[in-house]
């Protein structure tokens, strides 16, 4: 291995190290700050050299792409993908530091299984064999699954991850069949090559293959109709957890399905392209419609993300180098936004009381308690709802592009209708945060809560959020130079 | 360089405002009407030393987004001139009125204010694309705050927040149709140029099949027609209307729905020309029916605020006529009416405003012989109905009359028509009189009546409809220019589509 392959593969190296150093420590003297801090710093070792790498691109040894084995391909895609999984990593583990606070167990734990699962999804977006693709995929999840069910002796928790056990080994088993299917046609694990000798395999079987990861990486984003665990998970697993699974575990999902798709062509099946359409018409509607009638935060900002997911199957859809930018901007606001949304909700939540702050009625006259807090709250409504100047409306601009270029009017029509529906829910919970308070308040952040970790995060996700709306050049520049190549 | 000062000005003293009320709400109110006032100012200047004669009096212009042709395009001719006047004008009789209305979160409530005045001078500036949808789309966000948090909860209505949210998903999901076709004309115009952007201008002569110009027009008018209301689509206006307080009405009113006329002339027909008059009969017959329905169904409210809603209604049909017939004295007949309808519309609900804030209630049935218990009120209501019916002298006959004046030569039976919706109004405004202020009145106490702001609040929008109704010829030189272009483009395009009745009429 030469160097430049180490250095391509240094953000996975450093984190495993980290897992190493955590094991360690943990294994020496329990201590819940030092262990968060190890963990983040780490987390923040591993984001350095890509920062570096991108923003000195001349002085830096670093030459990409570079294959290392025939498994994973560190390219500028890859790049940016891990660096967003990097910095939701990141963002949850602030939040969890905060939040595990009042929490009586160990609380250490967690912090390693988060670490786990981050490099799993590392590897998931630098693969490009179907060998990685399973293990990425198994090391992002099984952790997961420890994370959801961390609260063990609350029933919610336990039960979510139950739920996210079972339904996610079934994913995994059809995704391993799919790979067979295609294996026995094209004698390759290698995406690349399976593009290319699709031509001597047998068509019904490679389609049946295709249908099959299909299905998986169905269950594994919550797209509808395999959506049926998301909102439980969601509501059950600790809301860090939740934020975490909601944004890295999916992005890094996405990021290889979007790989697969552009690497060994499976857009030239008609019939998986017109079931992504159907799966996204329906994730569009359904999560939008029944996003409608919850009281439960946790549960709306789940079905909310089998809306997102529709949408952005559509950028997927329209396929070339515009798609690829659409996506890559599209999951960059989602996952800004949906942790800016999660990390109110963990601020205002601690697993002393038998449940997360989640219900909207807890929100009622957030603004005049916590102004700023509840401010932050309704940028990331809005930019989910994707109204203009802030961060959702550039994604939201970008996908309805990417599918006017290629002229998909039927998946432009849902989205339309899908965001207006939406829009009804979001108002409901915004406006919730400006009604008159209630005379007790159940839940209440911390008065200080903008001088921990987690809440200085959430300040700078909130600015973020802002100068996406208002100034996206930097980004587009920056996702721009992440695209896949072969388009 | 005065372009973004009338932006910025309203969105950072909206900010003064929200920070400021730790200090006293007195001076909340004092930096929103000082905020205002600036507006106005900048407004007069250019109005004064600028030159409308010209394509654009002032243009502002910085790269955005390169990546996507996105700039910061800001340009001001006639008819933005005016507009912006009148925005600030209400403007600053929505702070007014508001001044013993609202009582909490002054702080809040103006920063919400100041907001939505900012988004509407947006949309009336912008002359890229997609700046234009993003001020679209960022007026709404305050005003649902303004009707959610301090609207009424009307005895038999629906509550504020679903009123507000109606309005908001209305408003936000006709605007997604039209982000939809914006993208759609873009991307034709990148395919047949190989530049990607989205400026008016260069997208101004954007070489497209009939089809697809029709379908794209029609995303764009879809958007418009909400706003404006067109009539199957305006059911989320009496809603909104009824619930919001005072100062949210007058805005709505008086401003939020002359930027769906804005973007039928500014946007609109000069996009599509050929579109456009191919789809002037529908259109023209979508406001006919919008004058009627309006004015009959204002005829049947028992609440004043969904009276004067239908009302709106039924004036924004003779804004939409007078749009499609395209001849210059009915564009110029629309510039008076969107003024004359804002202040009139304006002074009514800030009326309304006062009977509530004296009676507790809209309902008309609880009134009735109120001209015994005031001394001062009474009167200037009469003079506000009486402009709305359109007397002459005052200014909505002016746009009514130059409105149907130019609509008659090419379209006869559709002024017919509308004409007659002239004889329902004068019915509904007389209702409106007849029980509200006589008959026998259900209590001897007289009344609290208009102090000195009240009064200068209204005698200043009377003395504009005064103003617009004996002199309007400063207005009509101003916006002459706009309307000329448009009006030859308009006809051009008829000359295109219809060669053979535009011979005919030649001689």
């Amino acid at each position: 291995m030469t160097l430049q392959q180490l250095l391509a593969l240094s953000p996975l190296l450093i984190l495993s190290i980290t897992i190493l150093v955590v094991m360690l420590a943990i294994a020496i003297k329990r201590h819940h700050g030092w262990v968060a801090t190890i963990s983040t710093a780490g987390l923040s070792l591993a984001l350095l050299p890509l920062v570096v790498y991108y923003c000195l691109p001349d002085s830096f040894a670093l030459r990409l792409p570079q294959t290392v084995t025939p498994l994973l391909r560190i390219e500028n895609y890859a790049c940016f993908y891990t660096a967003l999984i990097l910095i939701a990593a990141l963002a949850t583990t602030t939040l969890s530091h905060g939040y595990m606070e009042g929490y009586r167990g160990n609380r250490e734990e967690l912090y390693l299984l988060l670490l786990l699962s981050t490099v799993g999804g590392l590897v998931l977006v630098a693969s490009r064999h179907f060998a990685s693709f399973f293990i990425g995929l198994e090391l992002l999840s099984v952790p997961m699954y420890g994370m959801a069910a961390y609260l063990v002796k609350e029933r919610r928790s336990l039960e979510a991850g139950i739920k996210y056990l079972v339904l996610s080994a079934v994913a995994s088993a059809f995704i391993i069949f799919g790979m067979a299917l295609i294996y026995s046609q094209t004698g390759t694990l290698v995406f690349s090559d399976i593009g290319a000798s699709v031509a001597n395999g047998e068509r019904i079987v490679m389609i049946l293959g295709g249908a099959m990861l299909l299905i998986g990486i169905g269950f594994k984003l919550s797209l509808a109709p395999f959506h049926l665990w998301a909102p439980d998970v969601y509501e059950g697993a600790p809301a860090p957890v939740t934020s975490y699974l909601a944004t890295a575990s999916k992005v890094a999902v996405f990021a290889l399905l979007l790989r697969y798709f552009v690497e060994a062509h499976a857009y030239r099946y008609s019939v998986l392209v017109d079931a992504l359409s159907v799966l996204a018409i329906l994730s569009i509607l359904i999560g939008n419609v029944l996003a409608l009638r919850q009281e439960d935060l946790k549960r709306l900002l789940a079905y909310s993300s089998i809306a997102h997911f529709g949408y952005l199957l559509v950028a997927l859809i329209a396929s070339g180098a515009l798609a690829t930018e659409a996506v890559g901007i599209y999951l960059l606001t989602y996952v800004v936004t949906t942790l800016a949304a999660f990390g109110v909700i963990t601020l205002m939540s601690s697993p002393h009381k038998d449940h997360d702050a989640e219900i909207l009625f807890d929100y009622r006259g957030l603004f005049w308690k916590h102004p700023y807090l509840a401010a932050i709250l309704t940028v990331a409504l809005l930019s989910l709802a994707g109204i203009p100047l802030s961060a959702g409306f550039i994604g939201k601009f970008y996908v309805l592009g990417a599918g006017v270029d290629k002229g998909l009017w039927t998946l432009l029509a849902a989205v339309v209708l899908g965001s207006a529906v939406g829009l009804y829910y979001y108002l409901r919970a915004m406006v919730q945060l400006y009604l008159r308070p209630r005379w007790v308040m159940p839940f209440s952040a911390p008065r200080n809560w903008a001088t921990n970790a987690g809440g200085g995060m959430l300040i700078v996700l909130m600015l973020v959020m802002l100068v996406l709306g208002v100034y996206p050049e930097p980004f587009i520049t920056l996702v721009r130079a992440a695209g896949l190549s072969g388009q | 360089m005065i372009l973004p000062w009338l932006l910025l000005v309203p969105f950072a003293g909206g900010l003064l405002c929200w920070q400021l009320e730790r200090f006293g709400i007195r001076l909340v109110r004092w930096v929103a009407v000082a905020t205002i006032f600036i507006v106005l100012i900048l407004a007069v200047e250019l109005w004064l030393t600028g030159d409308t004669a010209g394509r654009w009096t002032e243009q502002f212009s910085v790269p955005w987004i390169p990546r996507l042709g996105i700039r910061f395009a800001l340009s001001l001719d006639g008819l933005s001139l005016l507009l912006i006047g009148l925005t600030a004008l209400l403007g600053l009789t929505a702070v007014a009125c508001s001044w013993r209305e609202i009582t909490r979160h002054i702080g809040f409530f103006h920063l919400n204010l100041m907001w939505t005045l900012g988004g509407v001078i947006g949309v009336f500036l912008a002359t890229d694309l997609f700046l234009f949808f993003l001020f679209w789309e960022v007026m709404l966000v305050p005003m649902f705050f303004l009707i959610a948090l301090w609207g009424h909860n009307i005895p038999g209505g629906n509550g504020r927040i679903y009123a507000a949210t109606k309005f908001f998903i209305f408003t936000q999901a006709s605007g997604l149709v039209m982000l939809v076709a914006i993208l759609a004309l873009v991307f034709v115009h990148n395919q047949s140029t190989g530049i990607l952007t989205f400026s008016y201008s260069a997208l101004l002569h954007t070489p497209m099949s009939a089809r697809t110009e029709f379908w794209i027009m029609l995303g764009f008018f879809v958007a418009f027609a909400v706003k404006l209301p067109v009539v199957p689509l305006h059911s989320w206006l009496p809603d909104a209307h009824s619930q919001a307080p005072t100062a949210g009405s007058v805005v709505l009113a008086g401003v939020l729905l002359k930027t769906a006329a804005y973007g039928l002339l500014r946007f609109l027909l000069p996009l599509f020309p050929h579109a456009s008059v191919e789809f002037a009969p529908i259109a023209m017959w979508f406001g006919v029916f919008g004058i009627v329905y309006g004015a009959v169904c204002a005829f049947g409210q028992s609440d004043i605020k969904r009276l004067v809603a239908y009302t709106s209604i039924s004036h924004m049909g003779f804004i939409l006529v007078g749009v499609y017939a395209g001849t210059q004295i009915a564009l110029q007949g629309v510039i008076i009416q969107m003024l004359a309808h804002g202040i009139s519309s304006g002074g009514l609900f800030i009326l309304c405003g006062q009977l509530f804030e004296r009676l507790h209630t809209h309902d008309l049935r609880k009134m009735g012989g109120l001209w015994a218990r005031f001394s001062r009120l009474p009167p200037i209501a009469l003079f506000f109905v009486v402009a709305s019916l359109g007397l002459p002298g005052l200014g909505n006959f002016l746009g009514e009359f130059l409105i149907l004046l130019g609509t008659f030569k090419t379209y006869p039976s559709v002024t017919v028509v509308a004409a007659c919706g002239l004889i329902l109004s004068a019915v509904y405004s007389l209702i409106l009189m007849q029980r509200a202020f006589h008959g026998k009145p259900s209590d001897e106490d007289k009344l609290r009546d208009l102090n000195r702001r009240e009064i200068a609040t209204l005698g200043t929008l009377m003395a504009f409809l005064i103003w617009l109704g004996l002199y309007p010829q400063p207005i009509l030189n101003t916006s002459r220019a706009s309307m000329q272009a448009l009006q030859t483009q308009f006809a051009s395009a008829e000359a295109e589509i219809r060669p053979a009745s535009a011979a005919r009429e030649a001689p």
